[in-house]
């Protein structure tokens, strides 16, 4: 099984340890990992913004990295949604689309692929869980709170895994943080004030550390959180998950 | 009862978002609503069932809308009723008008009907010296406080019960200072009793109209819709052409969905059905289109016209939670006025679609399965195409897209971004021109991307 790690551009450049822990957790269940230099970006932050038609360099640059592999993990659920939903390419469209199905964000791929039943590591604090949009609506990692279906959840079945970890309850266990791309700067007010409600969310249930399974949404919380320096961690699920 | 043309939904929100109290309170009371709608629909097993079906009900009946508008028409033409078609606002308020003139009237009494303010059919009556007053008690307050609805299915859930007891006192003479909801719903009702005693004439919305009996449903909480209409000797009321449904039993699905979605009530208090005028009186019906069916032949919005106005979306959207209704500068506020209003014009609404973290709340929401995020994301595609963005965010994204698209380039421009970072943190932190840093840190820069690090670990 050839798998290949594909880490988001804004990931690999700010957050390396996030990529880092990723890449050892996959090692750890026995993969062999490898990480095509030529990556770059999946193209989202141009589609979202309007700009789709600008993303045919960044799609064939993915498929030329990427063209050959039997899964492609990536610790992003909004970056595998856009690949899922967008990844095209005229010239080669019969490898774009074997690439869209083969493509997992990190909590699919241990729960459906890998299929993990236990995990040996512990972290012995109060965490709570944000529910990446994207990941959680999009790719369906677990059941939204709008949908009368059967609950489950691909990340919270992984952390309750985690020996000592303790969930915080949240009263919205689903809604958005406002981070959204360009959303965050172009309606900076909505943006903060959505993630501001979070977090009061994570505070009212003592949450010591937050975690998720995209950094996009958890670089915006945090940015809040630091700024009021407030006693929350923030962490990606991948981090907790390898025990680094 | 305008809205403020000159300030786009991020500016509008903001001003909304000054009053923390306001927001809070605004967030909680939808959320409130959101939770009733969570615990309506999970006591139906059957409820996605139920959405899948109303959604192919509405799909069948957009694909031959013109059949089941004609059939409407015959039907209701052989039931007494007069059919007014209006290709749009301007014909649809001259039909109305024309109505009223042929009777004198001068007092019209009308139930809500988000069509009418999306034609601001009150504004063109009130010109011609004639006096409109909506009687559902939330539209009656945002129409005396001089506004537009904030939300189609709760018109002042921005205004603050104090602040419509101050409403009340300058304007019906109830007590300075009153803010018990009682007293001052007592207060409406008695004014409106007068108001519905002396009208000539009522106006009235259309939840459904069901083409093989040519009889409409009006769905109201307050019953303001019958008692306009039976002490009135002549009923107006008015459609998108999208409100048709073939048949009297698909009632059976859409009745169970809307007001649940709406509200969480398991129906609403009134569900009239109007089949034909009571003798001695008239009855009107004018079908509008109003750009409906340029929607209709635009095929990736095409489905938003299944929409059954419950509100849903607005409700559960985090944005127009915080944003207000008056934010999206349109008749129909919140996901669902984002993918309508940019039909009606482009120039005018550009700013909406982007309004939106495309979270897809909206979309696992809506009773008749509209795919609104994805149609948000649509219009993005079509208003940057058609050249309604700023051509500095073009060039800006021109540029990210070179980099993201060539490796070489991506590292290079990664390194430099990371130390200026380091460089100016606080410089771009504290920045007017930096919406990141207004309430936010920047990430804390590491000393190597990954790709460095993976370089130097595995030595490639
Ligand atoms: S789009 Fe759907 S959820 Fe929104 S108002 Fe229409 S029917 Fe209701």
């Amino acid at each position: 099984m050839r798998v290949a790690l594909f880490v988001p551009c804004y990931v690999d450049q700010f957050y390396p340890k996030v990529a880092i822990a990723t890449l050892k957790l996959l090692q750890r269940l026995g993969l062999e990992v490898e990480f095509p230099a030529g990556q770059t970006c999946c193209g989202q932050p141009m589609a979202n913004g309007g700009f789709e038609h600008y993303t045919a360099g960044c799609n064939s640059n993915f498929i030329k990295s990427f063209s050959g592999y039997d899964h492609i993990v990536c610790p992003s659920g909004s970056c595998v949604l856009h690949l899922k939903d967008h990844l095209h390419d005229e010239k080669q469209e019969a490898e774009a689309d074997r690439i869209r199905s083969r493509v997992y964000e990190l909590c699919e791929f241990l729960t459906d692929i890998v299929d993990l039943q236990s995990l040996d590591v512990s972290f012995p604090h109060k965490v709570a869980l944000h529910q990446g949009c994207h990941g959680q609506r999009g790719l369906q990692l677990s059941a939204s709170s709008e949908r009368v279906v059967p609950f489950f959840s691909k990340p919270l079945r992984l952390l309750q895994m985690v020996h000592g970890l303790e969930l915080a309850p949240l009263d919205r266990p689903d809604e958005c943080c406002g981070f959204g791309g360009t959303f965050c700067v172009s309606e900076e007010a909505v943006s903060s004030a959505m993630g501001l409600s979070r977090i009061a969310d994570y505070q009212q249930h003592e949450a010591t550390v937050l975690t998720g399974t995209d950094m996009s949404c958890l670089m915006h919380q945090e940015g809040l959180i630091r700024r009021k320096q407030l006693p929350i961690k923030v962490m990606h699920i991948a981090e907790i998950l390898s025990g680094s | 009862m305008t809205y403020n043309h000159h300030k786009d939904h991020s500016a509008a929100a903001a001003e909304f978002l000054v009053n923390k109290e306001r927001v809070q309170w605004h967030d909680d009371a939808l959320w409130f609503v959101r939770s009733k709608r969570d615990k309506a629909a999970f006591a139906l097993p059957e409820w996605e069932g139920l959405r899948t079906q109303a959604s192919a009900i509405k799909d069948h009946t957009l694909s031959c809308l013109d059949e089941y508008l004609q059939q409407f028409e015959q039907n209701a033409a052989r039931n007494g009723i007069h059919i007014h078609w209006a290709l749009d606002a301007q014909e649809h308020n001259d039909i109305v008008y024309s109505i009223l003139a042929r009777h004198g009237a001068r007092k019209i009494v009308k139930s809500k009907s988000m069509l009418t303010e999306e034609c601001h059919l009150n504004d063109h009556l009130e010109q011609k010296g004639i006096e409109v007053v909506d009687t559902d008690l939330g539209e009656r307050i945002v129409q005396l406080n001089d506004e537009p609805p904030s939300h189609i299915v709760l018109p002042a859930i921005h205004i603050k019960k104090e602040e419509v007891g101050a409403i009340f006192h300058k304007h019906l003479g109830t007590e300075a200072g009153a803010s018990d909801p009682q007293y001052l719903t007592n207060a409406a009702r008695e004014h409106l009793r007068q108001k519905f005693l002396t009208a000539d004439i009522a106006i009235t919305g259309v939840n459904f109209a069901v083409a093989e009996t040519g009889s409409i449903v009006v769905c109201t909480n307050e019953g303001n819709a019958d008692l306009g209409v039976h002490l009135a000797k002549v009923h107006i009321a008015c459609m998108g052409i999208e409100k048709i449904i073939p048949r009297t039993e698909h009632l059976g699905v859409f009745l169970r969905l809307l007001a649940r979605s709406a509200t969480g009530q398991a129906i609403t208090t009134y569900s009239s059905h109007f089949q034909r005028p009571a003798a001695g009186s008239e009855m009107h019906v004018v079908i509008v289109d109003n750009g409906r069916t340029t929607q209709l032949g635009r095929e990736a919005f095409r489905n938003s016209l299944k929409c059954i106005r419950c509100g849903a979306c607005l409700n559960t959207c985090p944005v127009y939670r915080r944003s207000g209704g008056h934010s999206y500068h349109n008749a129909v506020a919140g996901p669902i006025g984002a993918i309508l209003a940019p039909n009606l014009d482009m120039k005018k609404n550009a700013d909406l679609p982007f309004a939106s973290t495309l979270c897809g709340s909206c979309t696992d929401v809506c009773p008749v399965k509209i795919d609104i995020h994805d149609q948000l994301y649509q219009w993005r595609q079509v208003l940057v195409q058609e050249g309604y963005v700023a051509t500095g965010k073009k060039a800006g994204m021109k540029v990210m897209a070179a980099i993201l698209s060539s490796p070489g380039r991506f590292s290079m421009a990664g390194k430099l971004a990371r130390k200026m970072l380091k460089w100016f943190p606080r410089l771009a932190m504290n920045g007017k021109l930096n919406p990141w840093g207004r309430q936010r840190e920047l990430p804390e820069v590491p000393a190597e991307s990954f790709r460095e690090w993976y370089k130097r670990e595995h030595g490639k």
